[in-house]
């Protein structure tokens, strides 16, 4: 009785994070990958998937909103930049052109990152109570637009369009994570600090999302009427969305500033935002896991792109041929939303169900 | 007071190129309730055809060929990325169409290449001198009176002919319209068509006395704003949503210089910022329908 995956005895086993033997293992086998994967892997793709682990972040706080609350968000970017700007501030070099604290103690500016992105995402949740569907979304557009143009005219803060400033700089209780040691590089170090990030962020996302609040977003996602009969708080729900989801865009866009080094004040643009959304519908809305596999294909994407062109030759690398690698990532980039939208509105989470049930239930066919 | 009446001429110029790609979105989103991001590629691929055609068909020809040209592309994506999504949440189609947007600039960007290419207009950066001294651009009037042209079209369109009821029909209740024998597939592509050749229109006329580059789309997104704040659901909306929003602009781009806190290019932003005023205080834009929460 105990082997079977799906007889439940308890409530506690029914709400239980890890529920069966499988999940255990499997979820164990991962995280000892992943804490193993800075000695077996080269440091420049390090660096590339911990960018991915960053980028997941962000994906699982726009899953909260636009994924479990059902608040259709394009202003992503917004946040990222907020949480990147702050953390930049405080831990930026005191007597630099730019505005800047000193303070490189990641324990602060990382967690000041996402308060102050989620104040901003409180503030704005307003609009989401009276606003629904595409005016919402064109809404949030604007608010990419709007931030956009203050964060260009800004450059005491962001040092200006073209020029930028330079990343916060981690140190770790007093360990600096900015620069390599004897026993690791500074890859290894930003790539584990990064994954151990992502799996707290996942956690704590799981687990708000099988609480009261998590039940009381899809309820409003599904049909925000009746969750409203229901005595669910709409205006506090919708808040409490954008608060968290906020935040994680504000750590994200902290993380991947030091991740990549350099941000032009223009890229936080509604590109950014639609990548945001790319990851978390391409993954699969309203699951952590598709999240994190959505942010992980859209960040490999063009590493794996810029191997196209040795398969094939009338494909050229250099990007004043056409038609070039970069086009044909921007290309793909459209048609693999448009395509998972179409044929598998699940994402890459639903394509994992379907590959467990066929093997659930082998050698029959249902 | 010259500068005051020259900057209203140039806004509703430029406001009636974002009413013509505001009827666009209208087009779509009263057919399929879906606001297409589509359309800033379908405006920028109408304007690059109108360079290639310019060349063998003269002006005038050669936009109406672009026209009907992205009208078709536009009716080619709806069937292949938009109608096997009917009866799909809205917001998952709005994606779609956002991927449809960047696969189709890239391939339009590609064609646009590293020349500087012009739509070859007979109108320039000419200007006419009015009394007192103000002047208008010859432009900015070819604009409006395009537009305006266009919209009496759409409206005797839309008013008297039998596809044009059959439009309002499927708007208003696509089950009931089907039951009369209207085909809604067929509506569905029609307005996508209409709103591909508004787009094209309106590109072309966008780039009229610059040139066509890959930051054209970006016009096409001020057209948000305009629909939002007129009303997803409503042309006449469209139409007074885009003159308006025009109009501050260029009346921003003309005194901004009196308020540098605001920093070098807050024209550009000004359309949000009039849209974020606009629904605080109604919440559906200024002509659009109230929905009716039914449980």
């Amino acid at each position: 009785m105990r082997n079977r995956p799906l007889l439940r005895t308890s409530y506690k086993q029914e709400l239980a994070l890890l529920d069966t033997t499988s999940k255990k293992v499997a979820v164990g086998i991962l995280l000892a990958a992943g804490v193993a994967l800075p000695w077996l892997v080269e440091d420049q793709l390090l660096q590339l998937i911990g960018l991915a682990c960053v980028a997941a972040i962000g994906a699982i706080g726009l899953n909260i909103v636009t994924g479990y609350a059902g608040q259709v968000s394009l202003g992503h970017a917004f946040f990222l930049a907020i949480g990147a700007y702050t953390a930049a501030a405080i831990a930026g070099d005191p007597d630099a052109r730019t505005t800047g604290y000193g303070i490189t103690e990641i324990l602060i500016w990382l967690p000041a990152a996402g308060l102050v992105a989620a104040v901003a995402g409180v503030l704005v949740a307003p609009l989401a109570t009276r606003l629904r569907g595409l005016y919402l979304a064109i809404v949030t557009l604007g608010l990419v637009f709007i931030g956009g143009h203050v964060i260009n005219e800004w450059s005491s803060l962001t040092g200006g369009p073209g020029i930028g400033r330079q990343p916060p700089a981690p140190t770790l209780l007093g360990y600096d994570l900015n620069t390599g040691d004897a026993f690791l590089t500074r890859d290894q170090k930003l790539y584990l600090l990064m994954f151990v990030l992502l799996v707290l962020a996942a956690l704590a996302a799981r687990n708000l999302a099988r609480s009261r609040v998590g039940r009381a977003f899809t309820a409003i996602r599904d049909r925000d009427i009746a969750a409203g009969v229901m005595g669910v708080n709409l205006a506090r729900y919708k808040t409490i969305a954008f608060g968290v989801s906020s935040f994680y865009a504000g750590c994200a866009g902290a993380l991947l500033y030091v991740g990549i080094g350099y941000f032009d004040p223009t890229s936080f643009n509604l590109l950014l935002s639609v990548q945001y959304i790319a990851m978390v519908l391409i993954g699969g809305a309203g699951t952590i896991s598709g999240a994190v596999l959505g942010a992980f294909l859209i960040t490999l994407l063009p590493r794996l792109i810029r191997e196209v062109p040795s398969f094939l030759p009338f494909i050229s690398n250099s990007p004043a041929e056409s038609p070039n690698a970069y086009q044909l990532e921007t290309v793909l980039y459209g048609v693999l939303i448009i395509v998972f939208l179409i044929f598998e509105p699940r994402g890459l989470f639903g394509i994992w169900i379907r590959l467990r049930n066929y093997w659930k239930a082998w050698p029959f066919s249902y | 007071m010259k500068d005051f009446l020259e900057s209203v001429l140039r806004g509703v110029g430029t406001g009636s190129v974002y009413a013509l790609l505001g009827l666009g979105f209208v087009i779509i989103y009263k057919a399929t309730r879906v606001i297409s991001f589509a359309q800033p590629a379908f405006m920028l691929a109408g304007a690059v055809l109108t360079t290639y055609l310019v060349g063998p068909l003269g002006f005038f020809l050669g936009l109406a060929a672009a026209a009907v040209l992205t009208g078709g592309v536009a009716l080619g994506v709806e069937r292949l990325a938009v109608r096997p999504m009917i009866g799909r949440p809205v917001f998952t189609v709005a994606i779609i169409t956002l991927g449809i947007d960047i696969a189709v600039r890239v391939v339009v960007n590609a064609a646009i290449g590293l020349d500087v290419r012009q739509v070859g207009d007979p109108w320039g950066l000419k200007v006419w001198k009015l009394p007192g001294g103000v002047q208008v651009e010859q432009r900015h009037v070819a604009m409006v009176v395009t537009t305006a042209v266009l919209i009496a079209a759409l409206f005797l369109f839309f008013r008297y002919t039998r596809t044009g009821l059959a439009m309002r029909a499927a708007s208003y209740d696509q089950e009931a319209a089907l039951a009369q024998g209207v085909s809604v597939g067929a509506v569905f592509a029609l307005s996508w068509a209409l709103a591909g050749a508004l787009a094209a229109v309106a590109g072309t006329f966008a780039a009229v006395g610059g040139s066509v580059s890959e930051s054209l789309w970006l016009i096409a997104l001020t057209a948000l704003p305009v629909i939002i704040l007129g009303g997803l659901d409503s042309l006449p909306g469209a139409v007074i949503g885009g003159l308006a929003v025009g109009t501050v602009q260029e009346l921003t781009a003309t005194y901004q210089g009196s308020l540098p806190w605001l920093g070098g290019n807050i024209s550009v932003v000004t359309p949000y910022v009039v849209m974020f005023l606009v629904l605080l205080v109604r919440p559906y834009g200024l002509f659009g329908t109230r929905e009716v929460e039914r449980v």
